[in-house]
């Protein structure tokens, strides 16, 4: 199936690395050699790691880490910056400290304040070493020509320089230092949640000010129309009831035995967690499985008890429930493993934040496709079929059957996501 | 002038089975793909969705899923001295659309055809003499044998998890299987679904009447199922909305189910939805496809270069599109010459409605699947003997009934009023104890000299291209058949208990209003030379060598089974046969 077409297009290539070998190397500061190969493939897998892409890409234009995707932050909508190597528009120019320092420091070039919503709060634990990789990773990828204005948020959001108080209200600096008392499993998967991974972006709870609630560590957060949800050791509301296998499956398929991921989950599982290591994922698991969690949760959990089901609203549900879930969710909420998830002992079924429920069974939800489950299984959107009474008793009655417990779902929350949920452009 | 597109290795005319399988097998050879589909993009959650699909009148009634006659209809006539009319509601058989083509709206019966069926006139004539077969039959072998479908049945089998019971394993006959059917290299990929009471019952009564009864090989999984591409599907829930409707639980194998979510993955495929093709390109000898030209929603019009091209449209646009195209030489009836067109045929189906005590028996129809059931296969194709008897041909007879919808299967006894007080206290009663199956005798359709189709001289579509015309009757030896098979379900049915039986045998003439499935067949056949056939035994054009053409119009005639099944294990064949033989020496893999 040879044709001229391609014939052409391979000459093109070969005269493209032609010119690549003959460009003239830029001298680099530093020790590390950034046009080693080791180096850049670190970079390049670390880049996987920290998910750059999912802010730095915008989907479907076809450059990578040219920016331009836009960035819903609870203050308005940022754009991702270009990291290409372009001079003018990426970061060609910038000095390699100039880039340790973005990651690590917050600080743009020229020492201007980076906003938050680039992880530096989480990336400030990565090594200087991945940094200088991650660089040179970036050093070898097209330069773009992409202006981007990055600077879209409101007054008085957009004052960069007020960073600087923020910082010293939530932001502390430093490397990851590992815990002696730990394995070396445990430290590799602290280092990666904790600082590239930057799980708690999503998941930790956020103040007023968008700065991270630390005394409530992973223990969910509401965002872009989702609640992130608890990923402590919590029994109930967290991973307490996954193996370490599980979220290994989980992370690397997108499925697991009971659990499908989906909404921004099942992005950063495509982008990201499908294509790391499973030693890695194997470690943040460990390290996951050693959250505590919320104490009172902890305690409170095994005694909270469950709606009783001779109440009104849970015959209800269970009605609503026995005609439209059942069918894929089966009578006892166990689904079908890898396909259907299971209701019955699910975290994110119970999380106190109704967000995400209300947001599935109003809008439907893809689960994620990866290689290894490619089937990408989908629920159906119920917001046109069921009134917010409705779908406050079906979803009352599935945190409330086959094991599970949580607080009754507001009539009133369920008119407010669908109002959010119609708002919402995505 | 239509715009020129880059050139693409292989162009696909429809993403339904056939068009799935061929691209997943030649994207995973390494080439270049793009699948042109005359309907919009489908798939379960946002176009079958478990909160609507159940509604017989938006999708059984009013046809959402199916194409618009609007779009693109047919003519029908019975004979050559009629003048054909437009169809403009389907009736006979129904005509899919959209990604997943037929494969969206079919029960799921998941057979293989008889070893012998695929030498039906070598078999016959050895077995009864030349003359036994009718003057006007044309049936002819198929060019491809058992042994070499084999694993491509096998293939197709363990795409769509089947569900069933083997019958003969490597040559030994298996308990609970279907003892007349071919070897088979291995069991099911799932076991045989679970049978409702009627079902159930159907094959109690087969067995005391010295039938060997087995569950039908069904496309609605017994339970979860991964399949060697690492879908994943659900277990049916015996809903019985399968035929007319896709599955809203991902449990009847489609290309959705099976194949899609890893062909979209893939860098080297694309679809292109709702482009409908105009014509196959040829260059200026008449002998190679240059690829194919479409028009898209916009009405504007695209030529996309394809070094191969894949017709994989639904058997009646598949015949269109090579009249349309003047690939090969349209069929004449008068003389007999020219293949494209010839042996069309259908399935002859009939049955019988069982009427039993309703204090005795709950039949609970609506707990039901498109492809659960019991059958026998005694009086399929030719295994038995039909000296005596004055015909050729059989089917599969069984209770498999689908549903116990509200609208249509509302079967009450002869005599009640047709509406009314009498009517609704008839259905009342009869509504849970009776058994009520369209197609219970699943009879063969042989091919006649005067069953064919061709272009319409009056009719014209939307770009002013001629209708397809159907000229189709039914014929004396398919009558006899299904009179046959009708008295012998018929004796089932009273064995069952049943109190009053109503035999429901097909009568000529061919009836283009009433549904008698939709296993249109033939019109573009394979055999073993162009003098007989359009395609070679790898369904490769005579004409046109970088062209194959897939699908049931293939079938030199109807055999007693549904043809999913046969269609799929061809795909399989003609693309390993593409793959392994064709790539690496694009040319006529048979030569005449």
């Amino acid at each position: 199936m040879r044709d001229w077409h391609k014939y052409i297009a391979s000459i093109s290539r070969a005269l493209l690395i032609g010119a690549a070998l003959i460009w003239p190397v830029v001298a680099q500061a530093g020790g590390i050699d950034p046009q080693k190969f080791d180096q850049i493939e670190r970079g390049r897998y670390l880049t996987v790691v920290g998910d750059c892409a999912a802010c730095h890409t915008l989907p479907g234009s076809g450059h990578d880490f040219a920016g331009g995707r836009p960035l819903e932050t609870p203050f308005g909508v940022l754009l991702a910056p270009n990291i290409t190597p372009d001079p003018q528009t990426g970061i060609g120019a910038w000095t390699d400290d100039e880039f340790v320092n973005a990651l690590q420091k917050g600080t743009g070039r020229g020492g201007t304040q980076l906003f938050p919503a680039m992880p530096y709060t989480y990336y400030t634990k990565v090594t200087r070493d991945d940094a200088l990789a991650i660089r040179a990773y970036l050093d070898t990828l097209p330069a773009v020509h992409n202006p981007v204005n990055v600077d879209q948020l409101p007054f008085p959001f957009s004052v960069r320089a007020s960073m600087r108080v923020w910082n010293e209200l939530f932001f502390t600096p430093g490397e990851f230092q590992p815990d002696s008392s730990k394995s070396a499993e445990w430290n590799r998967g602290a280092y990666l949640t904790e600082g590239l991974g930057h799980c708690g972006m999503c998941h930790t709870p956020k103040n007023a000010l968008g700065g991270d609630k630390t005394a409530e560590q992973m223990q969910g957060y509401n965002l872009q129309g989702w609640f992130a949800p608890n990923i402590t050791n919590d029994m109930r509301i967290g991973l307490g009831s996954w193996s370490a296998d599980d979220i290994v499956t989980y992370l690397k398929t997108g499925h697991n035995q009971t659990s499908a991921a989906t909404g921004l989950m099942a992005e950063e599982i495509d982008l990201s967690t499908s294509k790391v290591s499973d030693e890695d994922l194997k470690a943040i698991a460990v390290y996951l499985k050693d959250r505590p969690g919320d104490p009172s949760s902890q305690q409170n959990s095994p005694q909270l008890s469950p709606l009783a089901a001779d109440q009104g609203v849970m015959k209800a549900g269970a009605q609503i429930y026995a005609d439209e879930c059942s069918g894929c969710h089966g009578a006892n909420g166990k689904g079908a493993p890898g396909l259907f998830p299971s209701l019955s002992g699910t975290p994110v079924v119970q999380q106190n934040d109704v967000t995400s429920v209300v947001h599935v069974i109003l809008r439907g939800a893809m689960s994620a496709g990866t290689k290894p489950a490619p089937t990408a299984a989908a629920m159906p959107a119920f917001a046109w079929v069921m009134n917010d009474d409705q779908v406050a008793a079906v979803a009352t009655y599935i945190r409330n059957s086959w094991g599970n417990a949580a607080p009754a779902v507001k009539v009133g929350d369920v008119t407010k996501e669908r109002a959010a949920l119609t708002e919402r452009s995505d | 002038m239509p715009q020129k597109l880059p050139r693409k290795d292989v162009a696909i005319i429809g993403l339904g089975w056939t068009g799935s399988i061929l691209a997943n097998e030649l994207t995973d050879a390494g080439l270049d793909v793009v699948a042109v589909e005359r309907g919009p993009w489908r798939n379960t959650a946002t176009d079958f969705p478990i909160s609507y699909m159940q509604d017989e009148l938006r999708f059984r009634i009013q046809h959402e899923l199916f194409l618009q006659p609007s779009q693109n209809s047919v003519t029908f006539r019975h004979n050559a001295s009629q003048t054909a009319l437009p169809v403009r509601n389907w009736g006979a058989f129904m005509l899919g659309n959209g990604v997943g083509g037929a494969g969206v709206h079919w029960n799921g019966e998941t057979w293989r055809f008889l070893p012998s069926d695929f030498v039906l006139k070598s078999h016959l004539t050895q077995r009864y003499g030349a003359n036994f077969i009718p003057a006007d039959m044309t049936i002819q072998d198929w060019g491809v044998t058992w042994d070499d479908l084999e694993p491509h049945y096998d293939a197709f089998e363990y795409l769509c998890g089947t569900s069933g019971t083997a019958g003969n394993i490597n040559g030994k006959i298996q308990d609970g299987g279907n003892p007349f059917e071919g070897a088979r290299s291995r069991p099911y990929p799932t076991p045989a679904m679970k049978q409702g009471y009627g079902h159930a019952l159907f094959g109690e009564a087969a067995k005391q009447l010295g039938y060997k009864p087995f569950p039908q090989p069904s496309g609605n999984l017994s339970q979860a199922y991964i399949n060697p591409l690492g879908v994943q599907m659900g277990q049916c829930t015996f809903c019985g909305f399968c035929e007319w409707f896709g599955c809203a639980n991902y449990s009847k194998a489609s290309p959705q189910t099976t194949i899609l979510p890893v062909l979209m993955r893939k860098s080297n495929f694309e679809a292109r939805t709702e482009c409908e093709v105009m014509q196959i390109n040829l260059d200026r000898s008449r002998k190679r496809a240059t690829g194919i030209t479409y028009v898209d929603s916009s009405g504007e019009e695209w030529e996309q270069p394809a070094d191969l091209v894949l017709l994989c449209a639904f058997q009646l646009f598949n015949v269109q599109m090579l009249l349309h195209s003047g690939i090969g030489t349209p069929y004449d009836p008068q003389t007999g010459q020219g293949q494209i067109g010839r042996n069309f045929t259908h399935q002859t189906v009939s049955g019988a409605l069982g009427f039993f005590d309703k204090d005795k028996y709950n039949f609970n129809p609506f707990i039901s699947a498109g492809s659960i059931g019991m059958c026998i296969d005694e009086f399929n194709g030719d295994n038995f003997d039909h000296g005596p008897l004055g015909f050729v041909g059989g089917g599969y007879i069984g209770q498999v009934q689908t549903n116990g919808r509200p609208i249509q299967t509302t079967a009450v006894p002869p005599d009640t009023p047709a509406w009314g007080s009498k009517w609704k206290q008839a259905l009342k009663d009869n509504y849970l104890s009776n058994i009520n199956v369209g197609p219970a005798c699943h009879g063969s359709f042989y091919a006649y000299r005067d069953t064919y189709l061709d272009l319409d001289p009056t009719y014209k579509d939307r770009f002013g291209r001629p209708l397809m015309r159907l000229t189709i009757d039914l014929h004396d030896n398919e009558i006899k058949m299904s009179a046959f098979l009708t008295d012998k379900y018929a004796e089932i049915l009273q064995k069952m208990g049943a109190k009053q039986v109503v035999k429901q045998p097909r009568k000529g003439p061919y009836d283009i209003t009433q549904y008698q499935t939709s296993h249109l067949c033939g019109g573009a056949i394979m055999g073993d030379n162009p003098g007989n056939s359009a395609l070679n035994r790898y369904l490769q054009s005579w004409d046109v060598p970088n062209l194959f053409v897939q699908g049931a119009s293939a079938f030199p005639q109807n055999c007693g089974y549904n043809p999913t099944g046969t269609v799929g294990a061809l795909a399989y064949w003609s693309a390993a046969a593409i793959v392994s033989q064709y790539l690496k020496n694009p040319g006529p893999l048979v030569h005449a």
